[in-house]
């Protein structure tokens, strides 16, 4: 069966309390109804379109304007275009995107280590304020990391060892 | 030119970059002289924003000079100082002509649900931001603002956000002369909307973090009250007892998806990422506000959801109002406020930091390090 739209201004007491002063979106929003006549503003001029822009399906088209900053690329950029053949509500776009922001940290190191660049992981986490400001903080994560770091070295030489014993 | 680079969660560093160009007729560029640190930076820096691109630089809260403007632009011209808004509107889309200049349709391509954002992940356009020298600027036209003669530089970067937002977080939370107002978060916006809820008729204006700097600033800032919800039991409670056991008229959220407090919400939301960050500030704030109240939103948090209590919402019939701040639209009456002396944003400046010094910029305001309260990095040609 078609649904056919009601002609509701023929319905008995339409809009008799109708109280255009009882808006709660007042004055964040100056309401003129203009989105009534749907999407059909007068659109400002394109941006050409010279690099992937991921689209929301929730849309028809891409914006007039658009950010060019690292258009996807690599396997975060495969996730990337996957996830956005799922809409705005549903896990199937978020999801896929957090696990590619994951990935490409490690794409970012592998790019910087092919162009010779060793990343200074210490420094680009601020760590000389730490040093300056926390001091107490700064040695406490410090001796953290190398009791761990001991641990592990520890453990990995007993299971060398354990290893080396059952050969025998 | 030098900008700021996104290397992963908590790692940033300033990089060479290629110098921006026009790619819309309506586009300018832009030479930074301010941009800011922003706690919604933070979101992104701690790697909680989904499609937040290693290589991005971000900044969405920045003035400059005019450097290049594209064919079309008609209202700036080279060499104008300028404040630009967070927010990349069009101006003719049904939502900007409403002034709903946060929600633009025509500025982000990946997600309908939020505008356009300088600096702010592929969920909000893509575009680099100004933490740099240069940032292209699209709609040039309709967001920036020629800064009005003699005003400070720090006072035109703060009009970018901080005192839109914070006063946008008033005016949401329908203040009515000698209402008590609890502002959640002492962050530079919740600061800030302290001292706006003051403009707006409050009778009591109340602020809860954990942070004691931060609390002793906004007291003297803001002349608020301010309360530690380290040393309090259970925050709701105690503003149910400072206000004649009916809670308050209207609780502002300024805090968003990073809030601490509470185990369960921190665990779920921010350490196994199975909430969009937590809600505990959200949570403490339908809590505390009374029946029939208002709960005013700016606090951010991600698109895939949260844990609140939508019953004690619908129970205590309580309106909610939230949005990114509609900059533009609050810009007129703002620079008056701040040409008045009504607000002072520039006082919540405590970090003046060469933007070649970024990273540590960002773990200093990242983890409250230093008493900070708000971060604005120097590129060096601005660099007195
Ligand atoms: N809607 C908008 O347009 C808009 C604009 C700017 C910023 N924001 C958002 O506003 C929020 C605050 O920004 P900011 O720059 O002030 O950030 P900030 O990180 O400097 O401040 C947040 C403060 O909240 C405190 N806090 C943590 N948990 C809390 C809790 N449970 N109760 C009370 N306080 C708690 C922190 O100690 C901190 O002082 C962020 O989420 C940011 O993204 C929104
Ligand atoms: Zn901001
Ligand atoms: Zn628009």
């Amino acid at each position: 069966m078609e649904n056919t739209p009601t002609n509701y201004k023929d319905i008995k007491g339409w809009g008799i309390d109708a109280d255009p002063e009882n808006d709660p979106t007042y004055p964040i929003k100056n309401r003129t109804d203009e989105e009534h006549k749907g999407y059909n503003w007068e659109r400002p001029a394109q941006q050409p379109v010279d690099i992937e822009v991921l689209q929301s399906n929730e849309r028809p088209n891409v914006t007039a304007v658009f950010g060019t900053s690292t258009p996807p690329s690599g396997l975060s950029g495969e996730i990337r275009r996957f996830a956005f053949k799922y809409s705005e509500g549903s896990y199937g776009h978020w999801l896929p995107l957090i696990l590619a922001d994951r990935i490409n940290v490690y794409e970012g190191i592998i790019d910087d280590l092919s162009s010779g660049r060793v990343p200074n992981i210490f420094a680009e986490r601020g760590w000389t304020a730490e040093w300056k400001y926390n001091r107490e903080g700064f040695i406490k994560k410090a001796l953290a990391g190398i009791v761990i770091g001991s641990f592990v070295v520890a453990a990995l030489c007993y299971k060398n060892k354990s290893k080396s014993h059952f050969k025998k | 030119m030098l900008a700021m680079n996104y290397r992963g969660p908590f790692r940033v560093r300033l990089d060479q970059k290629p110098y921006p160009e026009i790619k819309h007729p309506n586009d300018a560029i832009i030479r930074v002289t301010r941009s800011c640190i922003c706690g919604s930076d933070l979101h992104l820096y701690h790697g909680l924003v989904p499609d937040t691109r290693v290589g991005m630089t971000f900044g969405h809260e920045f003035v400059g000079v005019v450097e290049e403007i594209g064919e079309s632009v008609q209202k700036l011209k080279v060499g104008d100082n300028v404040l630009v808004p967070f927010n990349i509107a069009c101006g003719a889309c049904a939502f900007c002509k409403q002034g709903l200049y946060g929600n633009c349709h025509e500025s982000n391509s990946q997600a309908t649900a939020v505008g356009g954002i300088f600096g702010y992940s592929h969920t909000a356009g893509g575009y680099d931001g100004g933490q740099a020298e240069y940032v292209r600027v699209p709609y040039a036209d309709v967001g920036p603002t020629v800064i009005p003669e003699g005003m400070d530089p720090d006072d035109a970067v703060l009009l970018t956000d901080v005192v839109p937002t914070g006063y946008q977080a008033a005016e949401m939370a329908g203040i009515q002369k000698g209402d008590t107002v609890v502002i959640f978060g002492a962050g530079p916006i919740g600061i800030m909307a302290a001292k706006c809820c003051w403009l707006f008729g409050a009778g009591r204006v109340i602020v809860i973090d954990h942070l004691d700097y931060r609390l002793e600033f906004a007291r003297n800032y803001a002349n608020c009250e301010a309360y530690n919800f380290k040393s309090l039991e259970d925050p709701v409670l105690f503003i149910k007892k400072i206000t004649d056991w009916l809670g308050a008229d209207a609780c502002i959220d300024a805090v968003g998806c990073e809030a601490a407090g509470s185990a369960l919400q921190t665990i779920t939301g921010r350490k196994m990422l199975l909430q969009a960050g937590s809600a505990t500030a959200l949570h403490w704030a339908i809590n505390s506000v009374k029946k029939g109240g208002i709960v005013s939103i700016v606090g951010v948090y991600g698109p895939t959801g949260n844990l609140i209590p939508i019953g004690n919402v619908v129970n205590k019939g309580i309106t909610i109002r939230a949005n990114q701040a509609s900059v533009k639209r609050l810009l007129p009456r703002l620079i008056d406020h701040v040409q008045a002396g009504r607000l002072d944003p520039k006082g919540l400046i405590t970090h003046r930091i060469p933007l070649e010094e970024i990273s540590e910029a960002y773990h200093i305001f990242s983890a409250k390090l230093d008493n900070c309260i708000k971060p604005v990095l120097i590129p060096p040609s601005a660099q007195r």
